[in-house]
């Protein structure tokens, strides 16, 4: 019987080369797993069969295109859209032998940061089902964390699969800027948006990493990336950790969270780290704002393209833009309304230079903050979210106060640096992330920090409540 | 900071081509109003000599090559269209 709560990607695989268990009983696995719990949990859209072949299971957040699988953003207006071919990411994944288990539910559109913005319902925290499991990519948090899935694909424009991550208990990286393609993945924010791994462990979610990164013809924003390290290095010797005050001190920092990160800066440090205290005075004032002006405005430019038109929802009109207005009122839920409108307020006549034109020159500052601090030291560490998990409902009237739960994760965003979520401890039983920022390609050093990390913290990712 | 009005709205969500409720029209000026206030703080700093940034990354002039490729079958092209006219896209008179 095979144990999906506890059994890492690279477990797996080690299982099926030694020809302990077939593709297709892993692959039953899993899927017993999601009859099991994701009735409560909700991490799924859509679950698949097991289209054969030798590999892994893989999940995929519910905004990345799949050849003949629905995908739908999460939103009623993609809710019958059915692919035509593959996102890039999918079918490398695919190449290297993994098969598609299911699509994981997201916030619509990917904006928000607990899945409640999903059009088909919430999902829930494995760690705590009353509990959301952030967002926007908490149905591949969810299903990683709740034994659903060895692991998951998410994609992160503000914080979407670190804070997931995090309030989780378990690994996600948002790469480099321009390292991983978005070719056929649903856009949301086009330079804000990544796709990347989450997992178990460090060294799983490299691996992910390592199938879907890459240059790519079809995104012309991709880069060649360096060749991917697996992390094995257990101390930290050499490696220079910058601790931002602004990011490990901002108001609403909870108190157990705080501690918990405390703890693993010393635990770093114990391993071998030179770590110092710096400070990003701009980044964490100005991030948030500076996100949402850029990320709404170029949401209301990708998402002009549903219109009823070539694919998606149509509602009927009596003229073609009584028939737009009406698709796009009943398609859209409040949250890509608001931004929508947002960003076209900020993009339009008269207002363009003072929001948009302003926000564009704060990223900029934000930027140069980080290089900066890049110049002494090679990571720098912070919590990933402010607060553990929420009850679902707690947030979910007030968008400015959801909005608030990225400000420790949208500055390195702002600034085009991976960032990766591991867990680091509890506070009130709920897993509290940190999150390791490193310059722009510098992923294998962020692997090889969080690895070593990982080990001294020994952190069970298996939630208590289903140990 | 003033708060955005109803004509606002209004004139935001022709823009954007969303045909709005009385009830949606009410809510969203009310939590424009609030979100546009906390953004508006990033007027506060002297960005003077400071060039914008549109993409993080420094690349520029990302050349494809210009070769012909295979492109979808039509069949598949209109695989999730909500109405087809031969080749065409069926729409309601302009």
């Amino acid at each position: 019987m095979l144990d999906t709560l506890r059994l890492t990607a690279e477990d797996a695989d080690r299982l099926l080369r030694e020809k302990e268990v077939s593709s297709a009983e892993l692959f039953a696995a899993y899927r017993d797993a999601i009859d099991q719990r994701d009735d409560e949990l909700h991490a799924f859209l859509h679950v698949c069969d097991d289209p054969g072949g030798e590999g892994l299971p893989l999940a995929v957040k519910d905004v990345i295109g799949t050849k003949g699988i629905p995908t739908t953003a999460g939103s009623k207006i993609l809710e019958s859209y059915v692919p035509v071919y593959d996102a890039t990411v999918v079918a490398k994944a695919k190449a290297r032998g993994l098969k598609v288990l299911g699509k994981t539910n997201t916030d619509e559109f990917a904006m928000g940061s607990s899945t409640e913005n999903s059009a088909f319902g919430p999902s829930r925290n494995p760690w705590d089902p009353s509990r959301v499991p952030g967002g926007s990519g908490g149905g591949s948090a969810a299903a990683v964390s709740g034994g659903l899935a060895p692991w998951a694909l998410g994609s992160d424009t503000g914080g979407s699969i670190k804070q997931p991550a995090a309030l989780c208990g378990q690994v996600g990286l948002r790469p480099t800027y321009g390292t991983v393609s978005r070719y056929g993945v649903v856009a949301f924010a086009s330079s804000l948006d990544q796709v990347g791994p989450v997992a178990k462990t460090v060294r799983d979610c490299a691996w992910l990493y390592s199938v879907i990164s890459g240059r790519d013809a079809n995104d012309s924003t991709t880069v060649d990336v360096p060749e991917v390290e697996l992390p094995s290095s257990e101390d930290l010797k050499g490696v220079r950790i910058g601790v931002p005050k602004e990011m490990n001190d901002a108001d609403g920092i909870e108190p157990g969270v705080r501690d918990a990160v405390r703890r693993a800066v010393d635990v770093a440090a114990g391993l071998g780290a030179a770590v110092a205290e710096c400070s990003l005075p701009r980044s964490v004032d100005y991030g948030v704002a500076c996100y949402y002006l850029i990320a709404p405005a170029e949401a209301s430019a990708n998402l002009a393209r549903y219109d009823g038109v070539r694919y998606g929802l149509r509602e009927d009109g009596d003229d073609f833009r009584a028939m737009v207005m009406r698709t796009r009122d009943a398609g859209f839920g409040d949250e890509p309304k608001r931004r929508i409108m947002l960003g076209a307020y900020a993009l339009s006549a008269g207002y363009y230079e003072a929001y948009y034109g302003t926000a564009q020159k704060v990223r900029t500052v934000i930027k140069r903050e980080h290089e900066e601090l890049f110049e002494r030291f090679d990571v720098l560490v912070s919590p990933t979210s402010p607060t553990v998990a929420f009850p679902i409902g707690a947030k979910a009237d007030d968008p400015l106060a959801m909005y608030m739960n990225d400000v420790l994760t949208i500055p390195s965003c702002m600034a085009g640096l991976p960032g990766l979520n591991i867990p680091c401890g509890l506070s009130e039983g709920l897993p509290v992330g940190l999150q390791l920022i490193g310059p722009q390609l510098g992923e294998n050093t962020l692997f090889r920090t969080a690895h070593a990390l990982e080990r001294a913290l020994a952190f069970d990712f298996v939630p208590e409540r289903l140990r | 900071m003033a708060r955005i009005t109803r004509d606002e709205v209004l004139h935001v969500a022709r823009l954007a081509r969303l045909e709005l409720t009385d009830d949606e029209v009410a809510r969203f000026q009310e939590q424009l109003s609030d979100i546009l206030e906390a953004v508006s703080k990033v007027a506060e700093l002297d960005l003077a000599d400071v060039p914008p940034t549109a993409h993080p990354l420094e690349i520029a002039n990302a050349w494809a090559e210009d070769e012909p490729r295979p492109c979808l079958p039509l069949d598949e092209v209109f695989a999730n269209a909500p109405d087809r006219d031969d080749d065409y896209f069926r729409t309601p008179p302009a």
